[in-house]
C-alpha cells in the first residue's frame, strides 16, 4: 500500500514457469521499510514461487525487480543474502547433528584472526539472542535433541537476527504451540519498529489480520487483491481465496454442500484419545462401513502422523484403537494389513514399486491369500488384468514397468493392490493430489463404488475440494488437535476453511 | 466410471523399443557375462594350461567354498543390506565343527567330542545363532548392519579363538569331510554342494513368496512397509540366512582345507562380496539374484586361477585384482543409474 515512501523492494509483472505450467502470472508486489506484509492464498497459489524469486532460489523468471529502487538481479540465494534478505522455508532446515549455537550462527560463526571458530563467544551471543526471543535453552545442546517446535523457533531465530533487513517467513506457526506463536510475534512486531521489513505467508488468516499491516491474496498465479489488514476480514480474504463466481469448478464448492444425516454402518474403527508428541492430541473418532470420512487440515495439521497411526507405522504416546470393537495395537504395517486396514500414502515414491512390473504392484499386498509358499504367476497376472480393466488403467498392460505410467494411473495402481481382497478399513492420503480432472472423477468414483460395498474409508486431504467430493462426515484438524466435526449438516469451502 | 486423463496421454504408450533401450536396461547382465568371456578368452590365449578340462574342474573346486558363502550373500545384498560377518561366521562354524569331533592325542584342544551328527547340528545352531544376533541388533535395535556385522565379524572371531586358542584342530565328521573333499564319480561333492545351495537359493528368490518379498524390500523399502509387508521380519530372515549359508561354507571348507584355525576364512569376506556386486547384484537392493552371483563366482574364479597360469609378478596380482573389482563396483552403479533413466 501506498505510504508515500518508496517501497524498498519492488516487483513488477512477474511471470513464472514451470515446465510449461505457470506459477506466477504478471505479478505485482511491493514492500516498505517497517512493513509486516501477510500473504494468504491456497496451496499451489504461488505465493511460495514468489518468496523464492525473492530470495534467490529462482534466479529464472521475466519481470523486473528492484530493490533500494534499483533494477536488481539474484543469481543466487548467496547474492540475495548479501543484499540483506532472510528467509524461513516452510520445510524445517536445520542442522540436527550441530549444536544449537552453531544453528543459529550456521554460515557466520564468529572466527578469531586465525580463523579459528571463538565457540565461547558464539555460545554467549547464540544463547544471548534466544533468550531475546524467550527460548531458554543451553546453547550447547544437539539441536536434534529438541522437540521439532523448537527446533522451527531457533531456525526462525537465525533469520531474525541474522542482521537481514527483509525477512519472510513461509508458514512459520504451523508446528508451534499457542505460546510460541505469541512470543514470534512479538519478536516480529519490535523488529518492525527497527525498521525491519517482514513478509508473512499462514494459512492461519486469523495470525496473519493479527500481525500484519497489509494482506495480499494470491489465487492461481495472480495476485487478486491488497489491502490493509485492518481494513477486511477472515471471511473477505477467504472469498477473495477461493473467488466467489469464479471459476464453475470452484463455485460449485463456495456453494452449501449438504452432507447426508448420520448413517453409515457398522462401527469399523474406533480411535479414542490418539496422541503423538506435538503431532496430536487426544484425536478421537469413528469410522463406519459404507461411509466415507473426510479429514481436514492445513499441512502440519497432524494428518500424516495420523494416517500412520492407523496402519502401524507410527505408535502413538497415547490413546487406543480398536477394529470392529477388539483393541488393537499394530507392532508392524502388516499387523495392520492383517486386521483389515489398508492405507495410500500421499506420495507416490512411497507406495509403489517403479522398477517392477504393474501385476507385482498389484499382487504384493495380497501374496499371502494367493500363494502360500510358490508364487503363482498365472493368478497374479490375472487378478491384475482384472483390476487393471476394472479401474480402467492405461495402457492396460500388467507386464510393464509400473514407471511407465502416468502419474493418474500410479495412483490408481496404488488403489488397485488393496481391492482385491477389499480390506475392512481403506485410509487414503491425498488421494487426487496432482490429478486432472478425468482422473480425479476416476478415482472419486472408485472410492464411492467401495463405499457402496460397505468400506470403511478414512480421505485425508489439506485440499478442501477433495474432501468435500468424497466425504460424508468430515473432521477438520488444527494443530493436531480435532476442532470441529461436519454431519448432517450444510458444509463449504468457506466453512472448512473458517474452521481451520 | 468416465475414461480418464491417461487414454488420452500418449506418454503412456511409448514404452521404449529397439535395441539400445533394451541393452542400456540390461547392462547389470550383461557387462559381467563379457567381463567373463573375454577374460576367458585372454586367458585361454595367454597360457596353453588354462583352457583344459582339468583347468574347469579347479576353477570349480576354487570357487566352490566362495559359492556356498555367496548364497546367503546375495540375500542380503537384495535387501540393500551388507554383511561383513559372513567370513568370521564361516570361520567360527568350522571350528565348532571339529571342536565337537574327537581330535587326534596331538591336538592340544580342551574339546568336547560327540557323535558326528551332535556335532553338526550344533555347528549349524551356532552359526543361525550369530546370524539371529545379527538380525535383532539390524531390526529390533536398529543397528545399520553395516556396524552390527563388523562387530559380529569381531565377535565371531573372538569365539574362534577362545575354541581353539591358537591351535589347530584337523578331524571333522565323516559326513563333512566327505562332501568338503571327497568326491564322486571324478566330481568332488564340495562343487555339487555350491551348485546345490546355488540353485536352492535361485529357486527360492525366484519362485516363492518370501522370495519376492525380498525383492520388494530391496526395491522400496518404505513402499514394501506401506503394502504391508513386515520388512523387520524379512531383514531378519535374510541375515539368518546369511549366517547359515556361511556356516555350511565354513565346516565344508575346514574339511577342504584339511584343518580348522583362527584366520582361516579372512580372503573369503572380499571374494563373497565381490562375488556377487561383480555379478552385477546392486548394491542398492532389488536388482540382480543367484544368477549374477554365479557369473560373478565365475569372474573371480577365472581371474585368481587364470593369473596363477601367466607369467605375473604374485604381488601385482594383488593389485590387479583391485582394479577389477573398482571397475565392476563403477559398472554396477552406473547400470543401476541406465535402469533408471530407461524406466523413467
Amino acid at each position: 500500500m501506498s505510504q508515500g515512501r518508496a517501497p524498498i523492494l519492488e516487483l513488477k509483472d512477474i511471470t513464472k514457469a514451470f515446465g510449461g505450467v505457470e506459477a506466477l502470472r504478471g505479478v505485482d508486489f511491493a514492500l516498505h521499510a517497517g512493513e509486516i506484509h501477510g500473504l494468504v492464498g491456497e496451496n499451489g497459489a504461488g505465493k511460495s514461487t514468489l518468496m523464492k524469486i525473492i530470495a534467490g532460489v529462482h534466479p529464472e523468471f521475466s519481470g523486473r525487480f528492484m530493490l533500494d529502487g534499483k533494477e536488481t538481479r539474484f543469481r543466487s540465494t548467496r547474492d540475495a543474502h548479501a543484499a540483506g534478505i532472510g528467509m524461513v522455508h516452510q520445510e524445517l532446515s536445520v542442522a540436527p547433528d550441530l549444536t544449537v549455537a552453531e544453528n543459529v550462527f550456521l554460515g557466520n560463526q564468529p572466527t578469531n584472526r586465525l580463523g579459528l571458530v571463538q565457540w565461547r563467544r558464539m555460545a554467549r551471543e547464540a544463547g544471548e539472542q534466544l533468550s531475546r526471543f524467550g527460548i531458554d535453552v543451553d546453547p550447547m545442546t544437539r539441536l536434534g535433541d529438541l522437540p521439532i517446535g523448537l527446533q522451527q523457533l531457533i531456525e526462525i531465530a537465525r533469520v531474525l537476527f541474522s542482521g537481514a533487513r527483509i525477512i519472510i517467513l513461509d508458514e512459520p506457526t504451523s508446528a508451534l504451540s499457542p505460546p510460541e506463536v505469541e512470543r514470534l510475534f512479538a519478536t516480529l512486531r519490535r523488529l518492525r519498529e527497527e525498521g525491519t521489513s517482514i513478509v508473512f505467508i499462514s494459512h492461519f488468516i486469523e495470525d496473519i489480520l493479527r500481525v500484519s499491516d497489509v494482506v495480499t491474496v494470491f489465487r492461481n498465479g495472480r495476485k487478486v487483491t491488497e489491502t490493509r489488514s485492518a481494513e477486511t476480514s477472515k471471511g473477505a480474504l477467504i472469498e477473495a481465496m477461493i473467488g466467489r463466481g469464479g471459476e464453475a469448478l470452484e463455485h460449485s464448492y463456495s456453494d452449501d454442500l449438504m452432507l447426508p444425516p448420520a448413517g453409515g454402518g457398522r462401527t469399523v474403527l474406533k480411535a479414542d484419545q490418539l496422541s503423538l508428541g506435538r503431532s496430536l492430541q487426544d484425536v478421537s473418532f469413528e469410522a463406519r462401513s459404507g461411509e466415507v470420512l473426510g479429514v481436514y487440515g492445513f499441512m502440519g495439521c497432524g494428518q500424516l502422523e495420523l494416517s500412520r497411526i492407523l496402519f502401524g507405522k507410527l505408535k502413538p504416546d497415547g490413546g487406543t484403537l480398536a477394529v470392529d470393537g477388539a483393541a488393537k495395537t499394530f507392532r508392524s504395517t502388516a499387523a495392520a494389513r492383517r486386521a483389515g486396514v489398508a492405507l495410500v500414502p500421499e506420495s507416490r515414491r512411497a507406495m509403489l514399486f517403479h522398477q517392477e512390473p504393474v501385476y507385482k504392484n498389484i499382487s504384493i499386498s495380497i501374496l499371502e491369500r494367493i500363494s502360500a509358499l510358490l508364487l503363482k504367476p498365472v493368478t497374479e497376472r490375472a487378478i491384475a488384468k482384472r483390476q487393471v480393466e476394472q479401474l480402467q488403467i492405461r495402457p492396460p498392460v500388467v507386464g510393464l514397468d509400473l514407471g511407465m505410467l502416468s502419474g493418474g494411473n500410479q495412483q490408481k495402481v496404488a488403489l488397485a493392490k488393496w481391492l482385491t481382497y477389499p480390506p475392512r478399513l481403506l485410509v487414503l492420503c491425498e488421494p487426487t493430489r496432482g490429478m486432472d480432472v478425468g482422473a480425479k472423477n476416476d478415482v472419486i468414483n472408485i472410492v464411492r463404488d467401495l463405499r457402496a460395498k460397505g468400506l470403511a474409508i478414512i480421505v485425508l486431504s489439506t485440499e478442501p475440494e477433495t474432501v468435500l467430493s468424497l466425504a460424508d462426515r468430515i473432521l477438520v484438524l488444527k494443530r493436531g488437535a480435532v476442532v470441529r466435526e461436519f454431519a448432517g449438516e450444510a458444509v463449504s469451502k468457506d466453512r472448512l476453511l473458517e474452521a481451520a | 466410471m468416465t475414461s480418464s486423463d491417461s487414454a488420452a496421454s500418449p506418454a503412456d504408450h511409448k514404452r521404449p523399443r529397439g535395441l539400445a533401450p533394451f541393452l542400456r536396461s540390461q547392462m547389470r547382465n550383461i557387462a559381467p557375462f563379457l567381463t567373463l568371456i573375454l577374460l576367458s578368452g585372454f586367458f585361454a590365449i595367454a597360457s596353453p594350461s588354462f583352457a583344459t578340462l582339468d583347468n574347469v574342474g579347479n576353477i570349480l573346486t576354487q570357487v566352490s567354498v566362495t559359492g556356498i558363502i555367496a548364497v546367503g550373500l546375495t540375500f542380503v545384498i537384495l535387501c540393500a543390506e551388507i554383511d561383513l560377518s559372513i567370513a568370521s561366521i564361516a570361520n567360527v562354524t568350522g571350528i565348532a565343527v571339529a571342536y565337537f569331533t574327537v581330535q587326534e592325542s596331538y591336538v592340544n584342544i580342551a574339546n568336547v567330542p560327540m557323535p558326528g551328527w551332535a556335532a553338526i547340528l550344533l555347528a549349524l545352531a551356532l552359526c543361525a545363532l550369530l546370524g539371529l544376533v545379527n538380525a535383532l541388533g539390524l531390526t529390533v535395535i536398529g543397528i545399520p548392519s553395516f556396524i552390527m556385522t563388523l562387530a559380529m565379524m569381531q565377535i565371531a572371531a573372538g569365539v574362534s579363538a577362545m575354541l581353539v586358542r591358537g591351535q589347530i584342530a584337523y578331524k571333522v565328521p565323516p559326513l563333512i569331510t566327505t562332501l568338503g573333499s571327497g568326491s564322486i564319480g571324478g566330481i568332488p561333492w564340495i562343487v555339487i554342494v555350491a551348485a546345490v545351495m546355488l540353485l536352492g537359493g535361485h529357486l527360492v528368490l525366484t519362485y516363492t513368496r518370501f522370495g519376492r518379498y525380498v525383492y520388494m524390500v530391496g526395491g522400496n523399502r518404505e513402499a514394501a512397509e506401506f503394502a504391508g509387508l513386515n520388512v523387520k521380519l524379512i531383514l531378519g530372515a535374510v541375515m539368518v540366512i546369511s549366517a547359515v549359508c556361511s556356516g555350511i561354507g565354513g565346516m565344508l571348507g575346514v574339511a577342504h582345507f584339511g584343518s580348522a584355525q583362527q584366520n582361516e576364512f579372512d580372503t573369503y569376506l572380499l571374494d563373497s562380496i565381490a562375488a556377487v556386486v561383480v555379478g552385477g547384484t546392486s548394491l542398492f537392493g532389488g536388482r540382480g539374484g543367484i544368477g549374477n552371483t554365479i557369473v560373478g563366482l565365475f569372474v573371480l574364479g577365472v581371474l585368481n586361477n587364470g593369473l596363477d597360469h601367466v607369467n605375473i609378478d604374485s604381488f601385482l596380482k594383488i593389485l590387479i585384482r583391485g582394479l577389477i573389482l573398482l571397475a565392476a563396483l563403477i559398472i554396477n552403479v552406473y547400470a543401476q543409474r541406465l535402469r533408471e533413466k530407461a524406466v523413467d
